[in-house]
């Protein structure tokens, strides 16, 4: 997936506008069947599993016994036994492994991320679009759910998920029907193709966090402001230090905050206030949206909404304000 | 990539346009295309003395921050103020209306630091391949 086509502003204005096409069949996708309970499944994800409902998807994380951040997911529940976990491409080798040594007895776990390919369809002319390829029945799909549909005579999973704040679909089809599908996507004048610049400005704008950069192994999901894909009423790995974590809070914790001029926060800028530095700038873009600086990064637990706090390295000193996520409210989703 | 004849580059493209004592100031073609769309730029001050090769601005990208190097030594005499509004400008007309600066330029031999247009346009096919 290029960076961009022809230009990260023009394809993040036409995701919000009309729609684009991401190629996204980097991601790792695992098929696995197992008893939620029995496999030990439930155990290695932070969300309660065997409550979905078939045809549903639910975020969540898996974690080691630290509770740091080893991925984030989505969980795809095919039937009662049957799942598509849909994972970072850095993180999918790891994933599969951790997966190997905490599930136990009857399962049969495969990587399919090879075979599968992804093509992402968001934007507020998304729904028209895939009603003409998959008709009608789409309507039906509800956010984050998901159904089999046929294209071409091919089999695929559409969700109605997505990474850009609006609404949109995430396609899995063979990899070797992909690129019929592109390119009949690309024949509808609707739709341009978008990179991986503009899916970065897109998810940075609602406050969706990236993996590698805002999520982490040295960062646990309570820190990163996601408790609410945590359930607390089962057991699961990392839970323990998760409640002391609960109990006495953390000691940082992930921040979305907007500069006060066009100039873009980076990954790794340093936080201060005053004199005294605060944090670490995670991700930072300027905002095509809002025509400024926008930006996320992990600070002392005490700055909270509303702080005016300053990002810098060598050549910048940005100040800028913690704010509420997302930074963008009216969107399509 | 246009290379406009008439003007002088360095091998950091920035681009330089005398005219008489006053030089116009900017970053060229190659370099607005290689950093995609541009949104902000910080400029020198107006009556700022700067030093060929030494930092002058910063202009950022959605992708990434860059510096921008003064061509020749002497002083700022104008900035142009459109840029803050409309940094866009830099990447639709980066040899007209997206101009930096203009300055008065101090050390007429420091011209020889500098490439023409066929020297640059060899030293961009170079670093490209």
């Amino acid at each position: 997936m290029p960076i961009q086509y022809q230009g990260i502003l023009a394809e993040h204005a036409h995701t919000r506008r009309a729609v684009s096409v991401f190629d996204i069949c980097h991601m790792g996708e695992f098929l696995l069947e197992a008893d939620p309970v029995l496999s030990g499944l439930e155990r290695v994800i932070t969300q309660n599993i065997t409550s979905m409902l078939s045809g549903s998807c639910r975020y969540g994380f898996m974690l080691n016994a630290q509770a740091g951040i080893l991925d984030d997911l989505v969980v795809y529940r095919i039937n009662e036994n049957k799942w598509m976990l849909v994972v970072n491409a850095a993180t999918a080798l790891n994933d599969y492994e951790h997966l190997k040594i905490n599930l136990s007895g009857q399962y049969l776990l495969q990587n399919v991320s090879d075979k599968t390919g992804k093509l992402d369809v968001q934007g507020p002319q998304s729904l028209d679009v895939l009603k003409d390829i998959f008709g009608v029945r789409i309507e039906g799909l509800g956010y984050y759910r998901f159904s089999d549909f046929v294209f071409e005579g091919e089999h695929c999973i559409v969700s109605r998920t997505g990474y850009t704040g609006e609404l949109g679909f995430e396609i899995y089809i063979s990899s070797e029907h992909v690129a019929k599908l592109w390119e009949v996507l690309l024949k509808d004048g609707r739709v341009r193709p978008a990179g991986l610049g503009s899916r970065d400005t897109l998810r940075l704008e609602m406050g969706y966090p990236l993996y590698g950069q805002d999520l982490d192994i040295n960062h646990t999901p309570l820190s990163a402001g996601f408790g609410r894909f945590i359930d607390f009423s089962k057991e699961f790995i990392g839970k323990d230090v998760l409640f002391k974590e609960q109990k006495s809070g953390p000691e940082e914790h992930l921040v979305c905050f907007k500069a006060d001029c066009r100039r873009a926060p980076r990954h790794g800028f340093a936080i201060f206030d005053k004199d005294r530095r605060v944090g670490t700038v995670t991700s930072g873009s300027f905002s095509p949206s809002l025509s400024v600086g926008i930006g996320m990064g992990y600070v002392d637990y005490s700055y909270d909404i509303g702080a005016n706090l300053v990002v810098k390295d060598g050549l910048a000193e940005i100040p800028v304000k913690i704010v509420k996520k997302p930074f963008l409210t009216k969107t399509s989703l | 990539m246009s290379i406009p004849k008439n003007l002088l580059y360095t091998k950091d493209h920035e681009w330089v346009r005398i005219e008489g004592k006053v030089a116009y100031v900017g970053i060229t073609d190659h370099a607005q295309h290689f950093l995609g769309d541009i949104t902000f730029v910080e400029l020198p001050k107006i009556g700022e003395e700067i030093k060929q090769a030494s930092y002058c601005s910063t202009v950022e990208s959605v992708k990434a921050a860059s510096e921008v190097f003064a061509p020749l030594s002497g002083k700022v005499l104008s900035i142009n103020t459109e840029l803050s509004a409309h940094p866009e400008l830099i990447n639709q007309s980066p040899y007209e209306k997206g101009y930096f600066f203009t300055m008065e330029f101090s050390n007429e031999a420091e011209k020889a630091n500098l490439m023409a247009a066929d020297g640059y346009e060899i030293y961009i096919e170079g670093i490209s391949k």
